[in-house]
């Protein structure tokens, strides 16, 4: 597989981040940062992490399905990610991420059919001193309203 | 940045660059004393270092309270293995957001106290593992460990002083369970997070089969001003068993919401009325919880008299815990967040301990059903039976986590289950205040 030269650059200053013979812990950090440019987590992708850091496609495999961030099907451009955990819900966080599911038509790690918006009802992400809170893909959105959600979706419908 | 407004009444002593222009940068950090307590501590000899974090009283940040300078006394002194230090930034207790803006604000005063727990046991390299959603506090973290070793504050001969350290930013990708120091190395080692049995403790061997110090962010973040200050004036600010202070994160039903730094020892009552500025709408307090979601909760009368420490919490059988304050007005129906928490902790649990494993997904189904109308009156008792019997009967702490709460809820708000036993829908399930749809 090819990659950006960027993500190459990346993958080569983890692999020289842990002690000689483990560098098996690139693995998880190389997953995540790859899923970003390739949109999920391929076979391809798989077994290229294998072979780079020395272990087999299984292997990857195990570890993947263990980590909530880590997706093999792809998501939409604009992941919105909208925590109900007890912060969250104490400030309607539910009723945000029901507000949403409406809106769009879509439910838990559904995408729109444009494949423009997927949305995923999340546990804690930290920022329960400002909640409700969602993310969309890395970015934080603190005190949302659903006047603010509808605003947010509709100029993330339009975004390139 | 800073995403609610500082409190008169916080001790801003790790905060005490936030709101600077540039907070995050070297040339701040630098002017505002930086490196200077590393500069101090590499004039100490390790057991010096060790001591004056033993007089400050420091206890870990990240939830159990352990005493760091006790801690880091662990790490065996003539291990022929390297030794790691590692920085728990896998910040995920729901109700906790501290360390994040530790790291956005000041990640320098993160990297001193990396630097000087490495003086203390003689390690040379050190991993931050952050949790993956804050992938802005990784580039935050990643920059300023550029800017330290271009300023020759990381890497070889640091400043002259002989002393090497290498400093890797690491990223995790999603699970709460990584926060258990345990199941964190093994994520750091690019496996599943599933915790280790313990002895032997990470302090003998950790990361990498070798001895490792491994501390919560806040608690690093604390070392700096206590070799800059004194372990002594640290101590001083806390209560006698516990020094310095503490960020708080107070969040729900409070009319300013926030993280602040304060004393511990500070009176509950004067943190909810004058920090948070009271329960938001006038109400009256129904429950609180002192440190993150796995807390027992507490009742308004059981706050009578109490103050942010560990000693308070624990004579009250809750928690002081990761500072994760959460409050919940007279409107809140405790079934739906007995429910809540125990999705999260059956949605968290990594499978390996059967108590756990069955326990939150039980409990989780029992809870659904009960808010829904379809519970039944021995429903109550099996809720809390299921509970005591995860409890101490798993691995790692997130049985207890999900246990705790669980049983409080269930003693102290007996009556809220039977008000569900009518049939229908939650009875406490009122308009929204702040959502229309």
């Amino acid at each position: 597989m090819t990659f950006s030269p960027q993500l190459e650059a990346r993958f080569e200053k983890l692999l020289k981040s842990y002690p000689p013979g483990r560098q098996r812990s690139a693995m998880i950090p190389m997953l995540l940062y790859a899923q970003d440019e390739v949109g999920s987590v391929t076979d391809d992708l798989i077994d290229e992490v294998a072979s780079r850091v020395g272990v087999t496609a299984l292997q990857v495999n195990e570890v993947l399905t263990y980590y909530s961030m880590l997706h093999r099907k792809p998501l939409g451009k604009y992941h919105v990610q909208i925590c109900t955990n007890i912060s969250c819900q104490l400030m309607d966080g539910d009723k945000l991420w029901e507000h949403a599911c409406k809106k769009l038509g879509i439910g838990h790690k559904q995408a729109t059919e444009d494949g423009q918006i997927s949305l995923e009802e999340v546990e804690c992400m930290g920022a329960c001193s400002w909640a409700p809170a969602i993310q969309v893909n890395y970015d934080f959105h603190h005190f949302v309203t659903p006047e603010k959600l509808d605003q947010l979706l509709d100029s993330l419908r339009k975004k390139q | 940045m800073l995403y609610n407004e500082p409190s008169p009444l916080e001790t801003r002593v790790l905060t005490r660059r936030f709101g600077l222009p540039n907070s995050a940068s070297i040339e701040t950090y630098l002017a505002d004393d930086g490196y200077q307590a590393f500069l101090k501590a590499s004039k100490m000899t390790p057991e010096q270092i060790i001591e004056e974090v033993k007089i400050s009283n420091l206890r870990g940040r990240g939830g159990a309270g352990f005493p760091t300078g006790m801690k880091w006394s662990f790490v065996p002194r003539n291990s022929p293995k390297p030794k790691y230090i590692v920085v728990n930034g896998d910040e995920s207790e729901p109700g906790t957001c501290k360390d994040r803006v530790l790291i956005e604000n000041d990640p320098h005063q993160l990297i001193e106290g990396v630097l000087i727990a490495g003086l203390a046991v003689d390690a040379h390299v050190g991993y931050i593992y952050i949790r993956g959603e804050y992938r802005y506090l990784i580039e935050i973290t990643e920059k300023a460990i550029a800017e330290a070793y271009a300023r020759g504050w990381l890497g070889k001969n640091i400043q002259g002083t002989g002393f090497d350290f290498e400093l890797y930013a690491h990223t995790g990708a999603g699970a709460y369970e990584c926060g258990e120091e345990s199941a964190l190395l093994e994520s750091l080692e690019g496996k599943r997070g599933i915790p280790r049995i313990r002895p032997p403790f990470p302090a003998v061997s950790g990361a990498f089969q070798s001895p490792t110090v491994l501390n919560n962010v806040e608690t690093f973040c604390a070392v700096p001003p206590i070799i800059r200050d004194g372990g002594a004036a640290f101590a001083a600010l806390g209560v006698p068993k516990a020094g310095g202070t503490k960020l708080t994160c107070l969040t729900g039903h409070v009319n300013k919401p926030g993280v602040y730094e304060l004393k511990l020892g500070f009176p509950v009552k004067q943190m909810i009325d004058e920090v948070g500025g009271g329960i938001r709408m006038g109400r009256k307090l129904k429950a609180f919880i002192p440190g993150g979601s796995s807390c027992p909760v507490l009742t308004a009368a059981e706050l009578e008299g109490a103050t942010m420490d560990y000693d308070s919490m624990s004579q009250r059988k809750t928690m002081l815990g990761s500072g994760g304050v959460i409050i919940m007005d007279e409107e809140t129906c405790m079934v739906k967040a007995a429910l809540r928490i125990m999705r999260f902790y059956a949605h968290e649990s990594c499978g390996w301990c059967i108590p756990c494993r069955e326990g939150t997904t039980w409990l989780r189904k029992i809870l659904v059903r009960f808010h829904e109308g379809g519970g039944t009156k021995s429903d109550i008792n099996l809720i809390g039976d299921l509970a005591k019997n995860m409890l101490g009967r798993t691995f790692c702490p997130l049985g207890d986590a999900a246990a705790m709460p669980t049983i409080s809820i269930v003693e102290k708000f007996r009556h809220e289950f039977e008000d569900h036993l009518n049939g229908k829908p939650c009875p406490y399930e009122h308009a929204s205040d702040l959502v229309t749809a």
